[in-house]
């Protein structure tokens, strides 16, 4: 069933160089085939069927993605927090940084495998991609405007005109269609080449080095409950016993008034932890190592500490300095640096 | 061709004039005819009217209050004849918005069999299945661009789902800290939703109203004819139907638990007045 829309949406690029070490000529040739399901990757979450994602949808998509009429005073982009060389996220900033630099209360999460994701933020609250935008748009801290404006704002430019009539049939900018072209340019942005996936796709000579394969195998034990590959999330929300911030952020119960799920956030993947920085929510971590010192020594007993984080009445993992290393390595092969370098998902 | 045209009109006008008093028409789903609902706002013995200051309304807590802002949506219609038949008015044609700043909006407006009915059913709010349905089918009224999220927006994006009942006003009995309003404008705000979570149960403010009309009038629904259910929807009783609270102590309600006990007392709001056949 899932084949059908994978077999829709390939996207190949060829590079072909012409007198490559003289002239640095570079001449791309795109052919759109549209979303591709990556070999060692699960069945997708997303509904294709009601969204099937065309070259004009996903230009279209991108165009708006990197449109500042999205904000209220047109001077923020979803690409402004959301940056490609990031991996898509906001390098540099531990919480999100909006119009007037207001500044949100939440790290910049990765747009990348949303395909895959059944939930979005990181409290929850969203559960369709197509209906995402609208809280970015929206919130005060971010690009604080209307969809009736955004929707009014593009329907004045006949170059949104014909790009809607392209993708859609209509020259007509509704909702639906409106969120529909930004949902397939982020379905699109699908990282799966990094060596890790090469190694498991056993593409050319793709090989483990030992320190790479010894931190999998710690990985596997230590770390895979909670990020499953091959996505290294479970798409699950959990407390990771972080000392409340200063705002006491409630996660997942904000969103849920379930008191069982207080200080729960959603479980982020591992991929590409090179270009992502700062971590967690409210990046408070600013460093990989940051990260294993709260889980070999700093998880608190907070209300609804995640289980996996309390074992046998011991808080935390525990990881000395040789695993540490061996992990770290294992975690650079999960970094995709054909992702962040795609053309294709660039600002054109 | 409009001389015709006259002839039939005069014709079908002569029939209907025959045709009043006849018996009630067999039962057919396919032989529809309109049917409106007219919610009527009112507050208390007084009609509505937005930011009153001079003479503000007085609620059971004895707090003084002025209303700049009423909207709610009244969904999935359903009739009930006074021999007991049921009719659903088709989804795609039973989704309303009511506001109150905009007269012409307080019609839903309906397609029914032909038939007497004593009986009329209708969610306050969004069901759930609309709810959490495909964005390119939430048109019209549904359409979550519609009146921008500050002004009359009827949807929330942070937590997916449509507000069913938004009530603004003012009182001075709010306090000017974080218990009442900050911003020292002494606005109330009750943003009712939930509609029951999209994976985990989560509060749900979908409430069915049933209102009987056999004493107010049933509604005698023919093509020839508008049949008008009118209805009173009486703000008052936002504070208190089954339960009563004060506006200075529940300043801003919006998704949180105390929502559930504002939703319980919508039943209270409406009771039929009378029926235009």
């Amino acid at each position: 069933m899932k084949l059908r829309y994978i077999k829709y949406f390939l996207v190949i690029t060829v590079f072909a160089y012409a007198c490559k070490k003289s002239e640095h000529i570079q001449e791309k040739v795109e052919t759109f085939l549209g979303f591709q399901k990556p070999k060692n990757f699960p069945e997708t979450a997303y509904n294709f069927a009601n969204n099937p994602v065309t070259k004009e949808g996903f230009e279209l998509g991108r165009m708006l993605f990197y449109e500042p009429r999205l904000s209220r005073d047109n001077t923020i982009t979803c690409g402004s927090c959301h940056i490609q060389s990031s991996a898509f996220t906001q390098h540099g900033h531990d919480v999100s940084h909006g119009i007037e630099d207001r500044l949100g209360t939440r790290n910049s999460p990765p747009i990348m495998n949303l395909a895959w994701n059944k939930a979005f933020m990181w409290g929850g609250g969203i559960y369709d991609l197509d209906l995402f935008p609208i809280s970015p748009i929206t919130t005060h801290e971010e690009m604080d405007e209307s969809l009736e404006n955004v929707l009014n704002k593009l329907r004045s430019l006949d170059k949104y005109k014909s790009k809607f009539k392209a993708a859609f049939g209509s020259e007509e900018i509704s909702t639906g269609k409106f969120l529909k072209a930004l949902s397939q340019f982020m379905l699109m942005c699908v990282s799966s080449n990094s060596k890790y996936d090469k190694v498991m796709r056993k593409e050319g000579n793709a090989s483990f080095t030992t320190t790479e394969l010894e931190g999998y195998e710690l990985f596997k034990q230590k770390c895979s409950s909670c990020h499953a590959e091959p996505l290294f999330t479970d798409n699950g929300f959990r407390n990771n016993g972080l000392v409340p911030s200063s705002i006491n952020d409630l996660g997942l119960y904000t969103a849920t008034l379930l008191a069982t799920d207080k200080y729960k956030f959603k479980v982020p993947s591992l991929r590409n932890l090179k270009y992502t920085g700062p971590f967690m929510h409210d990046g408070r971590f600013l460093t990989l190592d940051a990260v294993f010192t709260h889980y070999a020594h700093e998880v608190q007993a907070t209300e609804n500490l995640d289980p996996l984080l309390n074992k046998n009445g011991i808080r935390g993992i525990s990881i000395n300095s040789d695993e540490k290393t061996k992990l770290m390595a294992f975690l650079n092969t999960l970094n995709d640096e054909e992702f962040i370098n795609n053309k294709l998902l660039a600002e054109q | 061709m409009k001389k015709i045209l006259t002839i039939i009109t005069i014709t079908s006008i002569l029939f209907t004039a025959c045709k009043k008093d006849n018996a009630t028409p067999d039962f057919d789903e396919q032989n529809l005819a309109s049917l409106s609902v007219e919610f009527d706002n009112i507050v208390g013995g007084r009609t509505l009217t937005f930011d009153n200051t001079a003479v503000p309304y007085t609620n059971a807590t004895g707090e003084k209050f002025t209303i700049s802002s009423i909207q709610y949506f009244i969904s999935n219609i359903q009739l009930t004849t006074t021999d007991g038949k049921q009719f659903t008015v088709p989804q795609d044609s039973s989704y309303f918005l009511i506001k109150g700043a905009d007269r012409a909006s307080r019609f839903a407006k309906v397609k029914v069999p032909e038939g007497d009915y004593s009986k009329l059913t209708f969610v306050l709010g969004v069901d759930s299945l609309r709810s959490t349905m495909p964005v390119d089918k939430r048109t019209g009224v549904l359409d979550p661009a519609l009146g921008g999220h500050d002004g009359g927006g009827m949807y929330w994006g942070w937590n997916s789902g449509y507000i069913f009942f938004k009530f603004e006003g003012n009182s001075e009995v709010i306090t000017n800290d974080q218990f009442g309003d900050p911003t020292g404008k002494k606005q109330f705000k009750y943003h009712i939703g939930g509609f029951g979570g999209y994976s985990a149960p989560t509060i749900n403010n979908i409430r069915t109203i049933t209102v009987d009309l056999t004493n107010a009038g049933i509604a005698k629904v023919r093509k020839d004819r508008q049949s008008n259910i009118h209805l009173f929807v009486d703000l008052m009783k936002v504070f208190n139907g089954t339960t009563t609270f004060s506006i200075k102590t529940y300043p801003t309600v919006m998704f949180g638990e105390f929502s559930t006990v504002i939703s319980k007392n919508f039943k209270d709001l409406f009771t039929h007045d009378h029926t235009e056949n």
